[in-house]
């Protein structure tokens, strides 16, 4: 044991670099990994707790739509005589409004349910406000508890005045208490249920109804005798399935960016695998003497092994705490979003679940052993009494046949090529993730064989005699396939991870460029504050704005959720002006589409999302219902089109069917064309002058929506560039490594080459020509596999996470220039480190042979 | 006059810490206006029904019973209650009109209340909370008291899982309208005032259930229908109430509002029916309360006057009696809820040494003055 700490520790400090470095890897990847697993957790945590606290000791939980259903629903089930208690909700995510007019994109959205203290009493009593003056205040119209949390959040105190956006007015409220059985972090405010459909312009309708049941009284029959009568697109169901839905809202979001951190993971298990490649070649002096001393091979397997898991083990721990600090951060300053905005409105606070942080420690130990664990049965393979030989170095990772070999890794790209054609597991992209390990693994196989190859045919055309080291350089990379494996393996990896995420990336963004472009037809936009769904622009407004003389079109949108599994996030119904003879338009449609003739009678048409094809099966021409207004509408689908604005499903309608259907006569959003020679802004500025009430919208210009949509994504990928930095430092690892390695192992070599002559420049050009080589031949592999994870991440891993695709755009530009600063960084790593080597004397180096 | 009781009601059920069901102050809300009580002569069967412009209204029936076990004493109790809430708001879960509905059961053996109670706001779509105008028919969640036209007999249903009560209560008598024909007034202010009649001497027969159990019982109950708008002065901290059946059939009903030190007393009113049917009304000067012996709550420490004297008149015609409760233990306790505690019990009345009569006392502000 003494022996084996000894061995590590010397190694450790001839080069603390290398080992760093594989250190840092590591400890990125734990750290990444494990910030994404415990933001996520901390905020679907909370966000399950919220909603569960809402609905308290329910037993069942009937909800609708977002903009809620018919409250007569409420009349019908208070007569189920299984139903001991009935507690309706009105719930509102309400805009407010600061006490001077609030800047665009600052809005904040707070959670309002609308109760009936009697009944909320015996189902949800943490939602019963404690009135600060008066009691009466629980039934006052005016009156708002706010949550502890709430009043520190938005500054108020009882007595003070909230102000909310309802349509396009503002609503003051009066803070009349406190909630004191609220969650200590959850931002809620409660008020009478009459007051609330009163002032958040919610009568006649209702959110949810949380159900007690009597004794006895079994759930299964009360659901489904509830359930053959309620109305269209609305649900009766165990409170429990509030928590699936949190958890379903973010899980593809936050299973790629696990698989990022496991893509880290890996790249860190590689390094650590380059640094014990050169420290085995290093130490096979060593290694063989202790063999011919009686150290068994397995002890020798063992101790190459712990060392790797120590370093693994530390970068670990200190990734682990890095995670933890970072996911901190990230909780603090934006409230456990991921950036995928899928929790707005939750402040959770940080839940360190010891499950993850282990899990990630023993996960990132693993990795790192793993990638120790080729060298160290090289090691046992190898013959001491060969290897305590100088020059024994070409067997390690050697010439051998082994690595030539091309049936494995033609077999591994072969499997991925199958697992590419899979269905997602359970809705997330098992398949085509492993199809990418498949051929990163199975390309970075076959590297070492097609590396002799292809550079055995260069060396033959390269004439000793024109071109010496030329000649030397490619006979070289010909003849040592294994050593150059190890460089071209790094680089080969890491190019390979970087070029798929930036021609992902690239494609995305690019498709979403497009998008816009194609979406934002009109010269002038507006919408009502993003966040909550109190605001609405009301009959009187839409009739004001459409008269305006400054105007010469305008189309209407109206945005809602509803659900058509309550299992399942919402999806989203978009009802817009549209010319029914061609909705294309205005909908980029991906595909066909049926013509009005081709409508069946009786059936509406829609246009859906993609995701809606994938989640529910509504394909094109088929016939579905969509509920409507507590009806059940038969539709039919009429177009497929890409929305990147909504991952759980949206269905576009025309908004003069809809309005038909449902009594809901707001819009949330508008498209404008003003009149000739009127622009943008000035039709903006005569709106808000002439119709005071449309201050309260947020206007925009393609231009500027587009831009700020853009950062936005930027903003959101920001994480995958920096992955892309890392991969890059990887693959030079690489490089570095196997240089110094081959300077070490080559040194008699370089010295026989001096004493023929050679100067140490002509060396040195020797060296540069061999790293170029070797990481041209990488970037070439790299680039070519690299293209194909992109095509699985484009074409199979984004459709089937988030159920939209893209079309494929290559970054050639940022590919050129990540290139060449590669290979320029490849061959001065290569000098670098074979600085020393070729620094020596030709006489002492030759002598080295002891 | 026991309208205090309905906001500990409110706040009973579901421990809503409700103080007070009138607004102190509407910043931002219209408030309704509220009719003031004026003298008018009561009209039948339109007054048995429910009042909703004025702000409180009960039904109030208290009565003694037999049982195999011994004599019990129950209350069953609806309230309706007028809130300050905006009657502009059109939302049908507009909280203008709530019901609440309260039940106490003194069973003999059993050293202390057993209560339930229900509340719930009118027009919600739930048709098992509502009142009628027309006659007495109201309903809170399943529990219900109404008046049968024809036969003018009362049905209470009182179902919970602490107390069941089934009873039917049949006038043996005409109606005792309290003060001036039904117009009662109850402080030195003419606007304190309610219009209330009593109904004393109903047949009580139905069954009563707890603990699983469900007994057949029989007796004697006081029914009171009383609203109004007024709110008591602020000088006033509590009042003592009874409601007697007297054993030869005639009735007695006697009230005084008990002033901020301790003795002063700001109203008193009794209303005596004798046997033959003649009836007397004794004024705020002569009607007297004087403790014979009080009993200290071992939860609350509050002394309440359990046994008391009642004088009516003066001089030499005055009539006294003694006031014995049933158990001394009928405390009623909603500080989680209200913060408000009293005693609301069953009692016999004697006089000159003998049970002359039975039915119940309320005594309220003892524990603390009550603030409105």
């Amino acid at each position: 044991m003494k022996l084996g700490f000894w061995l590590a520790g010397g190694e450790m400090r001839t080069h603390p670099w290398r080992a760093l470095s594989a250190l840092a890897a590591i400890a990125i990847g734990v750290a990444l990994g494990l910030a994404v697993q415990l933001i996520n957790t901390s905020a679907v945590t909370e966000f399950a707790q919220a909603v569960r606290a809402a609905s308290g000791q329910a037993d069942l939980e009937i909800r609708g739509p977002r903009g809620g259903f018919d409250e007569s629903v409420f009349a019908r089930v208070v007569t189920d005589p299984d139903i001991a208690v009935a507690s309706p909700v009105v719930e509102v995510d309400a805009l407010v409004l600061g006490a001077t007019a609030t800047a665009p994109g600052q809005t904040r959205t707070l959670k309002v349910l609308g109760i009936d203290p009697f009944r909320a009493g015996q189902v949800a009593p943490a939602l019963i406000g404690a009135p600060a003056a008066d009691g009466a205040d629980l039934l006052a119209d005016d009156a708002i508890f706010l949550s502890p949390a709430a009043q520190s959040w938005l500054d108020l105190a009882p007595g003070a005045t909230l102000t909310l956006q309802v349509g396009l007015e503002r609503v003051a409220l009066r803070v009349a208490g406190s909630l004191p059985g609220a969650r200590p972090r959850q931002r809620l405010a409660t008020m009478d249920i009459g007051a609330a459909q009163w002032r958040l312009a919610r009568l006649g309708s209702l959110s949810r109804i949380e159900l007690r049941l009597a004794a006895g009284a079994s759930r299964e029959a009360v659901t489904q005798r509830l359930g053959a009568w309620l109305p269209a697109g609305v649900f009766v169901s165990p409170p429990e399935a509030g928590d699936i839905r949190a958890a379903n809202l973010s899980r593809a979001y936050r299973v790629n960016l696990n698989v990022l951190a496991l893509v880290a993971l890996f790249t860190g298990a590689f390094l650590v695998f380059s640094t014990q490649a050169l420290s085995v070649v290093r130490r096979r002096g060593e290694f063989a003497l202790l063999r011919t001393l009686g150290w068994p091979a397995r002890a020798l397997v063992r101790q190459i092994l712990a060392e790797g898991a120590a370093i693994g083990f530390i970068g670990s721990a200190v990734g682990a705490g890095l995670g933890i600090a970072a996911a901190q951060a990230a909780v603090t300053l934006f409230g456990g979003d991921l950036g995928g905005g899928y929790f707005a409105g939750v402040a959770p606070a940080l839940l360190l679940d010891p499950t993850a942080i282990f899990g990630f420690v023993a996960l990132g130990t693993l990795a790192a052993a793993a990638g120790s664990l080729a060298p160290a049965l090289e090691v046992a393979r190898a013959a001491p009494a060969q290897a305590i030989r100088s020059g024994a170095e070409a067997a390690l990772f050697g010439s051998g046949s082994a690595l030539r070999r091309l049936w494995p890794g033609l077999a591994l790209i072969a499997l991925g090529g199958v697992l590419t054609r899979l269905p997602p597991l359970q809705g997330l992209p098992v398949a085509g993730y492993l199809a990418i390990a498949c051929w990163l693994v199975g390309g970075i196989a076959l590297v070492p064989g097609l590396a002799g190859h292809a550079f055995a045919i260069v060396a033959r055309r390269v004439s000793p005699r024109t071109h010496p080291l030329a000649f030397l350089s490619t006979q070289r990379l010909a003849a040592a396939p294994g050593q150059a494996g190890i460089a071209l393996a790094g680089v080969v990896a890491s190019f390979a991870l970087m070029v798929a995420m930036a021609i992902m990336v690239g494609s995305f963004r690019d498709s979403v460029d497009r998008w816009l472009g194609r979406v934002l037809a009109a010269p002038l936009y507006f919408r009502v504050p993003i966040g909550g769904n109190s605001a609405f622009v009301a009959p009187a407004e839409i009739a004001a704005i459409a008269a305006h003389p400054a105007l010469e079109r305008v189309e209407w949108m109206r945005i809602q959720q509803f659900d058509l599994d309550p299992a399942r996030p919402p999806v989203t119904l978009m009802a817009r002006t549209l010319d029914l003879d061609n909705p294309g338009e205005r909908i980029p449609l991906t595909g066909d589409a049926l013509a009005r003739a081709q409508i069946p009678a009786g059936t509406l048409p829609v246009w859906v999302s993609e995701a809606m094809v994938d989640l529910y099966g509504w394909s094109l021409g088929s016939r579905q219902t969509l509920p409507l207004g507590g009806r059940a509408v038969a539709v039919t689908v009429a177009g497929v089109w890409r929305d990147f604005a909504r991952q759980h499903g949206t269905v576009t309608l025309n908004l003069a069917d809809y309005q038909r259907l449902s009594s809901d006569r707001g819009i949330t959003d508008a498209a404008l064309w003003p009149r000739p020679a009127t622009t943008p802004a000035q039709l903006t500025e005569a709106l808000q002058r002439d119709v005071p009430a449309t201050r309260h919208l947020e206007f925009g210009e393609p231009g500027a929506i587009r831009e700020l949509s853009l950062r936005i994504f930027d903003r959101s990928f920001a994480v995958t560039y920096l992955l892309e930095l890392v991969a890059i430092a990887i693959g030079l690892a690489g490089i570095g490594a196997t240089f110094s390695a081959q300077a070490l192992a080559r040194a008699r070599e370089f010295g026989m080459l001096r004493h023929l002559g050679i100067t140490r420049a002509e060396l040195l050009r020797l060296l540069a020509l061999e790293a170029a080589g070797l990481t041209l031949f990488g970037i070439v592999a790299g680039g070519v596999l690299g293209l194909a994870i992109a095509l699985v991440l484009v074409r199979v891993v984004n459709p089937q996470s988030f159920h939209w695709n893209m079309d494929l755009a290559v970054p050639w530009g940022l590919l050129g220039v990540v290139t060449a600063l590669l290979v320029f960084a490849g061959i001065a790593t290569a000098l670098l480190a074979t600085r020393q080597a070729t620094g020596a004397g030709p006489l002492r180096a030759v002598r080295e042979d002891w | 006059m026991r309208r205090r009781r309905m906001l500990q009601l409110l706040g009973a059920a579901g421990c809503l810490p409700l103080a007070s069901l009138l607004p102190s102050r509407a910043a931002l809300a219209a408030a309704p206006s509220f009719p003031p009580v004026r003298p008018r002569a009561l009209a039948f069967p339109r007054d048995h029904g429910a009042h909703p412009d004025y702000r409180t209204e009960w039904w109030y029936a208290t009565g003694w019973l037999e049982t195999a076990e011994g004599p019990a004493g129950f209350q069953v109790t609806f309230f309706r209650s007028r809130t300050a809430h905006d009657p502009a708001n059109p939302s049908r879960f507009a909280p203008h009109q709530l019901l609440f509905a309260h039940a106490a059961l003194a069973w003999p053996g059993h050293g202390r209340l057993r209560h339930a109670q229900r509340a719930a706001r009118v027009g919600d779509g739930d048709e098992s909370t509502r009142f009628a105008l027309e006659d007495t028919a109201v309903a809170v969640q399943g529990w219900s008291f109404s008046r049968d036209a024809a036969t003018g007999r009362y049905a209470a249903t009182v179902a919970d899982q602490a107390l069941a009560l089934r009873l039917g209560l049949a006038p043996t008598q005409p109606l005792l309208l309290q003060g001036d024909r039904g117009f009662s007034r109850k402080g030195p202010r003419p606007e304190q005032a309610s219009h209330y009649y009593s109904q004393p001497q109903l047949a009580v027969s139905g069954t009563v259930g707890f603990e699983g159990k469900s007994l057949p019982v029989r007796g004697r109950a006081w029914l009171d229908h009383e609203w109004s708008t007024a709110v008591l002065d602020e000088e006033s901290v509590g009042w003592d109430w009874i409601g007697i059946n007297l054993d030869d059939g005639g009735a007695l009903m006697a009230f005084r509002i008990r002033g901020r030190d301790g003795a002063a007393v700001r109203w008193a009113s009794a209303r005596l029916r004798e046997r033959d049917g003649r009836e007397l009304s004794y004024g705020p000067d002569a009607v007297r309360f004087e403790t014979l012996g009080t009993w200290r709550s071992p939860r609350t420490g509050t002394s309440y006057p359990v046994r008391s004297r009642l004088t009516l008149g003066q001089g030499t015609a005055a009539l006294r009696f003694d006031i014995e409760p049933l158990i001394e233990d009928q405390e009623l306790d909603a500080r989680l809820s209200t913060g408000a505690v009293y005693w609301e019990g069953a009692v016999s009345l004697r006089h000159d040494g003998r049970t002359v009569g039975r039915g119940y006392l309320e005594l309220v502000g003892y524990h603390r003055p009550m603030k409105l």
